[in-house]
């Protein structure tokens, strides 16, 4: 239990994947103007990660065991098309999830912090349980990182700010207070 | 510039003028998390090159046979490719740089500036052009990731290359290779380059 | 106006087109699939041996590195709480089981059994600490001590493995009754670690990954060597 814990803590804060990883960090750039949208999109990186960690879990498993050199295509592969899936199964039993998540989910399964999940998660040789925690804390740390980027560009939108700054070097030097900040949290549940 | 041999220009612009990291923002993953010291970034931005400088041989010679439904798909079993000859050559021959860039070196495979070269540029061009493209975004690529990795390494542990530059006596600024320093540095460079394209145009505007 | 217009003719182009048979797309992607599984079979085949041989060789330099005077060494496995012998595959599909529980037994020149190396994992201040420790079970002590891998904050955490006085520690540390971390120059016992100024998360983290491994360890390898009979001659001096 310990050990889950402390899985869950690590991915959500200490190694936020944004923050300090640097996965995810396209749409965290680009896509979170507004704090609806980028929750949205947060929570659709969720519904995507858990996905994610099963197949690589499965894959890992069962198939890279005999191949290990397909590691890269399939789970490229096979992360695109059960997510591809899931959509379709969604668009079917739920036309309001769908509403709400769809459009995000084919932008999602491009994103590294997708392919990086079921690289680093493997490497680590977490089972499955540990798996699908470590893909709840990872998608709960991009959503955080999405709100907060969100919240503050949206503060920043009636600023008086010069031109050069204005785009991608101001977000990167937001960014950049943030994941100041988020170093804070280091060690913060190593005394457990 | 419209005179110049169309040859050289499809090289040049990946270097400045359409340069992937500052100019069109692509890649910002690896280019932000291994550029903490300049060999790691050397490492990477070569890395990337030879993977997209052999997906553009192979896509653009093969841009006939794949239909246009499952041409991404194919891209993507092409890029992953190479990107895993990448990953084992380098476990092979250089086991200190793979353990350094890790699972790093794998997400190559959604670096969008190398699947965007194969569908803007490589899928309509011949062989050719596309080598000389593939190798003009890669050595921007690599110039950029330089750009990121030297300042950082000699602020964050001065040293460049791993040689120390200002002895002892230097406290380094431990921050600049902890990821914060990765904005920040890649921030300030965006910076200085939008102010150089401004003071240009501004420049051209007053004559 | 002009994108619209680009879009017209896309789509007139795509109308006019045959639709591709299923045939024509399925081939497409068998040709791309075969053409790299020849590429990655090749180059896996090729790079694999290197691969292996450098994990190997990184494997032996911490074990030598923990257990001074180390000759040889065999795997160990923990089974229902035995160590056994570890028997590789003959498919050569071991490896990659993270959870199995395994330690090196190290011998010297002459095959005398000197200590065990100890792989051992515990959250650091950033992230997992992965070590390998030395461990004599004669002595009782941990002989040696080698950070594998770790992500602790460069100039303070990461002296674990970059500082000379903290690895000093770590050549005779008596294990029992349980390793202390105290303050440094404040070391007295020969359980006592000294911990680094400005790293003391890093440094108690270490001192709870020697406990909690050896607490492991510690039995197993009594049992394995009585069961085994190994050290008489020692035994009985």
């Amino acid at each position: 239990m310990d050990n889950l814990i402390w899985i869950f803590i690590s991915a959500l804060l200490i190694n936020n994947f944004t923050l300090s990883y640097f996965l995810g960090i396209c749409p965290f750039l680009g896509v979170s103007g507004k704090l609806e949208t980028a929750f949205r999109l947060g929570v659709a990186n969720i519904f995507v990660m858990m996905i994610t960690a099963a197949c690589a879990y499965a894959l890992n498993t069962w198939v890279l065991v005999y191949a290990p050199y397909l590691r890269l295509i399939s789970f490229i592969i096979v992360i695109a098309s059960s997510v591809q899936f899931v959509e379709m199964a969604i668009k079917k039993l739920s036309p309001e999830l769908f509403k709400a998540l769809g459009i995000f989910l084919p932008l999602i399964t491009t994103n590294c912090a997708i392919l990086g999940l079921a690289l680093f998660s493997t490497n680590k040789g977490y089972g499955f349980l540990e798996g699908m925690v470590y893909a709840l804390g990872a998608g709960g740390g991009v959503t955080l990182a999405l709100i907060l980027m969100a919240g503050i560009r949206e503060e920043t939108k009636l600023m008086d700010i010069p031109d050069v700054i204005q785009g991608t070097a101001l977000n990167l030097i937001i960014a950049g207070i943030l994941s100041m900040a988020f170093m804070g949290f280091a060690g913060l549940f190593s005394t457990y | 510039m419209e005179n110049q041999n169309p040859n050289a220009e499809e090289f040049l612009k990946g270097l400045w003028k359409e340069n992937p990291v500052f100019v069109a923002v692509l890649g910002m993953c690896p280019a932000l998390a291994v550029s903490n010291t300049a060999i790691n970034s050397l490492a990477m931005g070569l890395a990337t090159s030879f993977v997209l400088l052999c997906s553009s041989i192979l896509v653009a010679s093969l841009k006939s046979i794949i239909p246009k439904q499952v041409r991404i798909t194919t891209y993507i079993i092409i890029i992953a490719t190479f990107v895993t000859v990448v990953d084992f050559a380098l476990a092979a021959f250089s086991p200190a740089i793979h353990k350094e860039l890790g699972a790093f070196i794998a997400l190559i495979v959604v670096n969008c500036l190398i699947l965007g070269r194969q569908e803007a540029f490589a899928s309509k061009h011949s062989v050719g052009l596309s080598i000389l493209d593939a190798l003009g975004m890669g050595i921007g690529f690599t110039f950029a990731m330089l750009c990121i990795g030297i300042p950082r390494e000699i602020l964050g542990s001065g040293s460049i290359f791993n040689i120390s530059l200002f002895g002892s006596n230097f406290e380094p600024w431990v921050v600049m290779i902890l990821p914060p320093g990765g904005f920040f540095m890649l921030g300030f460079l965006l910076l200085g380059f939008n102010w150089f394209t401004k003071k240009k145009k501004a420049r051209i505007n007053y004559g | 106006m002009k994108a619209t217009e680009e879009n017209n003719i896309i789509v007139n182009e795509t109308l006019s087109e045959n639709e591709p048979s299923s045939f024509s797309l399925v081939s497409a992607l068998g040709i791309a699939g075969l053409l790299s599984g020849i590429i990655l079979v090749g180059t896996f085949l090729y790079t694999n041996p290197l691969i292996q041989n450098n994990k190997e060789a990184a494997i032996q330099r911490a074990i030598y590195k923990v257990l001074p005077n180390c000759d040889s060494y065999i795997p160990l496995i923990m089974v229902e709480n035995k160590l056994l012998e570890k028997v590789e595959n003959a498919n050569g599909k071991e490896e990659s089981d993270k959870s199995e529980l395994l330690i090196y037994a190290g011998y010297n020149a002459n095959k005398e059994l000197i200590g065990f190396a100890v792989p051992g994992s515990e959250p650091g201040f950033q992230d997992i600490i992965e070590t390998m420790f030395g461990y004599d079970d004669m002595k009782r002590m941990i002989i040696g001590f080698e950070v594998l891998q770790s992500k602790e904050t460069p100039g303070l955490g990461d002296k674990i493995f970059k500082d000379a006085d903290f690895q000093t520690n770590f050549l005779e540390l008596a294990i029992e009754p349980e390793i202390v971390p105290v303050k440094k120059g404040a070391k007295t016992k020969p359980n006592e670690v000294e911990a680094i100024t400005g790293a003391t998360i890093s440094s108690k983290a270490i001192a709870r990954l020697l406990n909690k491994t050896i607490s492991i360890w510690k039995d197993p390898i009594d049992e394995f060597i009585r069961s085994n009979n190994l050290r008489i001659s020692k035994n009985i001096n």
